[in-house]
């Protein structure tokens, strides 16, 4: 009679504090173990699922009904999610879109996560922000806090980006500009944002060997998002930084935040990161405020920047923190936020444009 | 950019009364800026004639003028201010129109006045659907075919070009009015002319219809740095073709993809920036369900009801940012003030639900035509949040307040499959219910969904509902299991609801729930999903987790709001419900109000020190009691709907402040009201209490015909009607017997009708003492309700022995009642008899009037006095006060050319929507001013106008006709019914056009347009009359009527003193009032 699906039974959620909080479980119990973070998008649930960066995470939606429209084909971010949970308060099993293929928990299921529904996720959000960062645990039973504890020190230390990044080069045809994007757990959204604007694309694995990048003869590079602690790749920077002096470059995000550590700066985890579509960072030239999809919990610490090599271009208008750099006399800059959008708004996606703009200025230069 | 430094003094110009399809959400929005202004030390001079409204408060701006929102006046008052700023998109349509016809009419250049926020070039583009088109066309987003048309034979042209069905919509009209959708030639035919005759410059735009496509808003915010963020967008359960203020609305949008969310958001942040918007907009678009196609259908390039809607669904408010960006400041220059830390350049994100009903009036009007269209008809709307879309749906129909406390209107379990096809099919109010009826019945999600164009996602949210009824249902005769008595609260349902779907009681399942710790916990509204930490003290109840709510310190006392806006009870009740949050902190009380009218400034999170978003239904109320744990509840300012709840509250153990329980039982019980008058030796009106036909029949044989018969515990009059003999008073009953409520109707009162001269007070009490401010003075005869009669003050025609009577008889029926706060009489005087005709223990229609124009804070000393103080000790003095030095004129405003079906004719029922107030130094002055409230109104007619008249015999006076013969030497030209013109003819009064027939009048108005008319109405107003014909047509024509011929000598009294040469002066309140002190 009562048609709310009753999934796999009670499930818990318990926090490395010993707090539990109880609902139901779907999807597959694989993994359920991860720092606990908050995503405020009221839509794009999809992309989350699905976005590299939340490798190691178990993601707490805020907006309560998730799973309406479904699952489709196209809005994938990659391959497989790489999350290790979700928790959501109430979970649409019957979902409602014209593209909708399956239903999350059957994604869930399929790729192997599990999802805690029937939770007050507000609750969650607020413990969070008051004593993040939070480690948990998804379970079919209630663990101890030492239990938890010990699965978090087993997770830590280490880096996700092997984990998520390409095992091997792939190519994408374009008329334009050749681009190698250096994946750190690319979203794929940024290819597409890539593709669109014709160029030629280079998608090579994290820990491509420069002198191999070099040959593939690119016009510009692109660091990309991905997930867990930059200085986990504190060991690459110097070789990156070598790349960054000779081609036109990006940064976004995890790409970003590289960016600052190949010229010096320190990067920070912050108290409980910013995850959603709704964060206004403002350009520091023209006073604009746009916008962004964002997704991080470590953040460039202002004070340790050079700034006789680096300047802020973008700055979050809500805490004040680092949103993008710029460099002083290369066509190098970065940003903290995701101008290729999904979920999000796409207010910021004119940085592509400007992007391929710098290459054009240096061809110019390099063949006039 | 900081604030624009030449900009001290700002003119806002309000919306006028309270209309369908612009209500009380001006209200809030112009009391939210005029604040903002202020904050920056602005000067701020308001305009707006509607006296119910918190905005015209003198603490809101610096001068309030209640004149006439016309060019002429608003031109007076800008000559004698000298505005350096007009703010005009706070004020509706209504404040467009008018800073339009300012700009056009050289008024802002001549006295250098700059157009603040929005640009007019915006506003014309945004308003004026051929600019709108041009302009989408240039940045490539579509909009549906269409043409704008000036005649019927364009639009037919159009029409066959494109291919049916098609929109009709009237330019420059409020809520859509005279628009529809044709899905044919002959309808067409119809729907295009009614739209041309709306339509003030006679112009309607015919579009290609794309019925059934889903229904998206997007409330965008856009600054001077073109910074664009969209508050929040909203998604229509009713699909496309149902005005978006008569569809069910949830916000944020359920059933988009992200790519979808961001694909419309992009296009509304590019069609702001597109008009060059400096403020708030409204983006309407159509989605095909099928596809990722879209259409934009419509742009508001001001606050409106969308934006209030918005406003109260995330906490953001609109209306007070607006303003702000209209100064000049940026999005991120201005905090976000619910988190007081963050700033106005943020998307708002929602961890909540949040689901919105109009409210309509058919309750009132049981023979409008009730299918909804693009044409607006709600009067009002309640808004619920909730964690669940279940649970949203379940408050919001609680709050509508239609004695349905779940979804199920008991009248559908009767229908057959065919009635209930057809009611999904042609949506009407009931849609909703009907929709759960028919899942009860057995309607598969396909049928339904093919029926009504609904969202499957949303079937299966109203579907979830009645599955979780059957289960509930199959535990009656057992224990009911803890888990589902869990899930049905958090689902939303009542403990009644629960009680009669398990055969048992209320009280059971409450001690039910009691016994397994269910209880409700309270949310923060914070803008942000908890993402920072907020303060704002505004709430909604869930069955889940953690409980926000920081515990009050000191006393604290309940104040009811007054739930959506209705006819009967309108937005002088939040008003009233503000004030008294106001006084009770005022007097160092922490005020808890619960409301779930989005619309209001009682809903705005600066009101009270704990806001409830919640029903006003009494376990709603009474959860609410029971956490804060407050010290009692005031049940005076909420109009009926408080009031009705007083009973239950109290058996529930909560405290009534004020007037007791028994004393407000016994001025709504008739029989004891009666005996008390006659305790006090009161005329009261004869008449008596019935429960059957028989004994009503009987009472009235041996009291005499006319009689006037009204059902027990109404609001405005409903259901009231005058019968002249058997026939009538057996087929009133009859009707009324056949309605589904049927079962409230008795006991019928049964009274004499006495058509006497009425009158009205509002006075504070103390238990002891009463302060009388002054006496209203109704232009119509008894008989008319008192919400629709003119009304005079101070009363200038009544004699000191009658005003005597009328100190002391409200003075003796409080004393007896023990009447603490506020009280309402109204009387009927005949002759030197002074009847009382009803007491309402609780605040009036006229509260907001009397405190305004005598300065006397009636419900501040109505708190006060409530708390426990003397009138004597506040210094207002006691008694009936001196009269004001000036004179006051409300009058009624009317919605009735939206409501097909409903007869204009005034009567004993009330059909007025709003009202407005017009102040002179004589009646007449005063009187000019309030019937040419706005432009285009009974507005001045010239010699050879025409001038419609007919009279229903007891109408036929000497006093009329010496009226009319003195129009005719002004010039009038009358067209009047065969009757009429007999009789005028009989009076020397010569008539150009003897009307015997409806279609006469339509060939007239066709050649000619009429001044105005004066079509009288039998007292019984009975359907199927030339007269209702001609009153009808007359409205939908949009000539301006009188039905009453008391209103009309007044009328013309007006316009002959005004073509006598004198002038009345625009005054401010302020100046006004001060007057009074002097002469006190």
């Amino acid at each position: 009679m009562n048609r709310e699906n009753t999934g796999h039974g009670t499930g818990y959620l318990t926090l490395e504090s010993g707090e539990v909080f109880t609902g139901t479980l779907y999807g597959a119990l694989i993994g359920g173990v991860g720092e606990v973070v908050f995503h405020t998008g009221m839509t794009g649930y999809q992309e989350v699922m699905s976005d590299p960066s939340f490798a190691g995470q178990i993601v707490t939606f805020t907006y309560p009904l998730i799973g309406n429209y479904g699952i489709n084909e196209q809005d994938f971010e990659a391959a497989k999610p790489a999350l290790t949970g979700m928790v959501v308060s109430e979970l649409c099993n019957e979902p409602s879109h014209y593209q909708s293929q399956k239903t999350l928990a059957e994604v869930a299921d399929q790729y192997g996560f599990p999802i805690l529904a029937g939770i007050d996720t507000r609750t969650i959000t607020k413990r969070v922000r008051q004593d993040g960062p939070l480690f948990g645990v998804i379970s079919d039973r209630i663990l101890t806090a030492e239990e938890v504890v010990s699965l978090r020190n087993k997770h830590a230390k280490k880096s996700l980006v092997a984990d998520v990044s390409t095992q091997q080069i792939v190519r994408y045809a374009g008329s334009g500009e050749h681009i190698v994007l250096v994946d750190l757990g690319m979203k794929t959204s940024i290819l597409h944002a890539l593709l669109e604007l014709e160029c030629q694309v280079t998608v090579v694995p994290f820990d491509t060997p420069i002198s191999q990048i070099k040959e593939l003869q690119p016009d510009g590079l692109l660091f990309s998002n991905g997930p867990g602690d930059p200085e986990h790749l504190l060991a690459y920077c110097s070789e990156w930084r070598k790349l960054v002096e000779q081609y036109p470059t990006l940064g976004i995000c995890l790409g970003h935040q590289v960016l600052a550590l190949m010229y010096g700066a320190k990067t920070e985890k912050l108290k409980y990161g910013h995850r959603g579509g709704n964060h206004p960072v403002k350009e520091l030239q023209t006073g604009k405020v746009y916008m962004t999809s964002q997704n991080h919990g470590y953040v460039v610490k202002e004070e340790s920047l050079d700034k006789r090599q680096l300047m802020v271009s973008y700055r979050n208008v809500n805490d004040g923190s680092v949103e993008g750099l710029r460099h002083l006399s290369l066509p190098v800059f970065s940003v903290q936020f995701h101008p290729e959008a999904h979920p999000g708004p796409s207010d910021t996606s004119h940085l592509f444009h400007q992007f391929l703009q710098s290459m054009r200025v240096v061809g110019a230069n390099r063949y006039a | 950019m900081p604030k624009l430094p030449h900009i001290h003094k700002v003119l806002v110009i309000g919306s006028g009364p309270i209309v369908i399809g612009q209500a009380a959400e001006f209200d809030y929005a112009g009391a939210q800026a005029c604040l903002s202004l202020k904050e920056e030390g602005v000067q701020v001079i308001l305009v707006n004639n509607n006296p119910a409204t918190i905005m015209t408060d003198e603490q809101l701006a610096d001068k309030v003028y209640l004149e006439p929102l016309t060019l002429e006046s608003v031109t007076e008052i800008i000559a004698k201010e000298r505005p350096d700023g007009l703010l005009p998109t706070l004020g509706g349509q209504t404040g467009l129109n008018l800073a339009v016809a300012l700009s056009e009419a050289g008024v802002l250049q001549k006295y250098n006045v700059e157009l603040l926020g929005t640009p007019l070039a915006a506003i014309q583009n945004g308003e004026d659907r051929e600019l709108f088109k041009q302009l989408m066309q240039q940045i490539g987003e579509p909009v549906p075919e269409s043409d704008t048309v000036e005649s019927v034979e364009e639009a037919i042209a159009f029409a066959n070009s494109i291919g049916y069905p098609v929109i009709v919509r009237p330019a420059y009209t409020l809520g859509g009015a005279g628009g529809g959708i044709a899905a044919d030639e002959p309808s067409l035919r119809k729907v295009a002319a009614g739209g041309i005759a709306a339509s003030p410059i006679g112009q309607v735009l015919i579009e290609r219809s794309v019925k059934g496509w889903k229904e998206i808003e997007y409330e965008v915010m856009r600054d001077a740095n073109d910074t664009c963020i969209i508050v929040c967008n909203m998604e229509n359960l009713d699909p496309v073709g149902i005005h978006t203020g008569d569809s069910i609305v949830v916000a944020p949008s359920q059933t988009l993809t992200d790519r979808q969310y961001q694909m419309l958001r992009s296009v509304s942040t590019k069609v702001i920036r597109s008009l060059g918007v400096v403020g708030g907009c409204n983006i309407q678009f159509a989605l095909d369900p099928l596809s990722d196609q879209y259409v934009l259908i419509e742009v508001n390039p001001r606050v409106s009801r969308s934006s209030a809607l918005a406003s109260k669904a995330t906490g953001y408010p609109i209306a007070r940012i607006a303003a702000k960006l209209a100064l000049g400041f940026g999005l991120d220059e201005v905090t976000n003030p619910i988190t007081g830390y963050t700033y106005a350049s943020f998307e708002p994100s929602l961890d909540y639900v949040v689901v919105k009903i109009p409210r309509f009036p058919f309750d009132k009007f049981p023979l409008a035509d009730r299918k909804l269209g693009t044409q607006m008809k709600a009067t009002g709307e309640v808004m619920s949040i909730a964690r669940n879309l279940e649970a949203g749906l379940l408050k919001a129909v609680r709050s509508l307040e239609q004695g349905c406390t779940h979804l199920v209107r008991p009248e559908l379990a009767a229908w057959t499959r065919e009635q209930l096809s057809v009611a999904l099919q042609e949506a009407t109010d009931i849609r909703l219910f009907v929709l759960a009826e028919a899942i009860r019945k057995g309607f598969t999600e396909e049928e339904l969904h093919s029926l009504t164009g609904v969202d499957p996602f949303f079937l299966r949210s109203v579907r979830k509902i009645v599955d979780l009824e059957a289960e509930l249902a199959s535990c009656a005769g057992r224990d009911l299991p803890t888990d589902l008595l869990r899930t049905a609260k958090k689902r939303g349902f009542a403990d009644e609801t629960i009680a009669s779907l398990t055969g048992s009681t209320s009280a059971q399942i409450k001690a039910a729930r009691k016994e397994a710790g269910i209880a409700p916990t309270y949310k923060i509204v914070d803008t942000c999903a908890a993402e920072f930490d907020a303060q704002t003290p505004y709430y909604y109840s869930d069955w889940q987790g953690t409980d926000e709510v920081e515990a009050l310190e000191g006393r604290k006392v309940l104040v009811l709001g007054s739930g959506p806006i209705r006819i009967g009870q309108g937005i002088e009740f939040d008003y009233c419900s503000v004030h008294a949050a106001k006084s009770l902190q005022a007097s160092g009380i922490k005020a808890v109000v619960v409301n779930n009218n989005p619309e209001t400034v009682s809903t705005d999170y600066e009101t009270a020190d704990h806001l409830y978003f919640e029903p006003l239904h009494v376990e709603d109320v009474l959860h609410i009691a029971e956490h804060e744990q407050v010290e009692g509840v005031m049940v005076q300012f909420g109009g009926q709907t408080a009031i009705n709840l007083a009973a239950k509250l109290e058996r529930a153990g909560l405290k009534i402040l004020g007037t007791s329980l028994e004393a407000i039982e016994r001025a709504e019980d008739r029989e004891l009201f009666y005996d008390m008058l006659r305790k006090l030796d009161i005329p009261h009106i004869p008449g008596k209490g019935v429960s059957s036909q028989e004994d009503a029949a009987a009472i009235a044989e041996e009291i005499g015909y006319p009689v006037l018969m009204r059902p027990s515990y109404v609001i405005g009059g409903q259901g009231m009607a005058v019968v002249h003999d058997v026939t009538e008073l057996t087929a009133t009953i009859n009707d009324w017997l056949n309605h589904p409520d049927s079962s409230s109707f008795f006991p019928l009162l049964v009274d004499k009708y006495v058509p006497g001269r009425e009158a009205e007070v509002d006075a504070v009490c103390d238990g002891e003492q009463v302060l009388i401010p002054g006496i209203f003075q109704h232009v119509e005869k008894a008989g008319i309700h008192s919400g629709d009669s003119v009304a005079l003050f101070p009363a200038p025609e009544l004699s000191a022995e009658v005003k005597q009577k009328i100190e002391s008889y409200t003075e003796a029926i409080a004393r007896e009642m023990g009447a603490v706060g506020l009280i309402n009489i109204q009387f009927v005087i005949d002759g030197s008899t002074v009847y009382v005709l009803e007491v309402n223990p609780r605040a009036s229609r006229t509260v907001p009037i009397t405190s305004k124009v005598t300065g006397i804070p009636m419900v501040q000393l109505a708190v006060r006095a409530q708390l426990g103080e003397k009138l004597q000790d506040m210094n207002f003095g006691t008694g009936l006060l001196p009269e004001i030095p000036f004179a006051v004129v409300k009058a009624p405003v009317f919605s009735t050319v939206k409501l097909n079906g409903v007869d204009p004719a005034l009567g004993p029922e009330m059909k007025s929507t709003g009202e407005v107030l017009g102040l002179g130094r004589s009646f007449a002055e005063a009187a000019g001013k309030a019937f040419a409230f706005k432009d285009n109104m009974y507005g001045d007619w010239q010699a050879g106008s025409l001038v419609i008249v007919s009279l229903t015999d007891s109408d036929k006076q000497a006093g009329v006709a010496a009226t009319l013969a003195q129009m005719k030497e002004e010039g009038a030209v009358f067209a009047a019914t065969a009757g009429t013109a007999a009789w005028l003819a009989e009076h020397q009064i010569e008539v150009a056009h003897v009307l015997e027939q409806d279609a006469q009048l339509v060939s007239l108005l066709q050649q000619e347009k009429a001044a105005f008319a004066l079509v009288t109405a039998t007292k019984g107003n009975r359907h199927g009359r030339l007269g209702f014909a001609l009153r009808s047509r007359l409205v939908q024509q949009g000539v301006p009527l009188f039905s009453a011929v008391e209103t009309f000598e007044l009328y013309v009294q007006s316009i002959l003193k005004k073509r006598g040469g004198s002038h009345a002066a625009s005054e401010d309140i302020g100046t006004l009032t001060q007057l009074a002190a002097q002469q006190a």
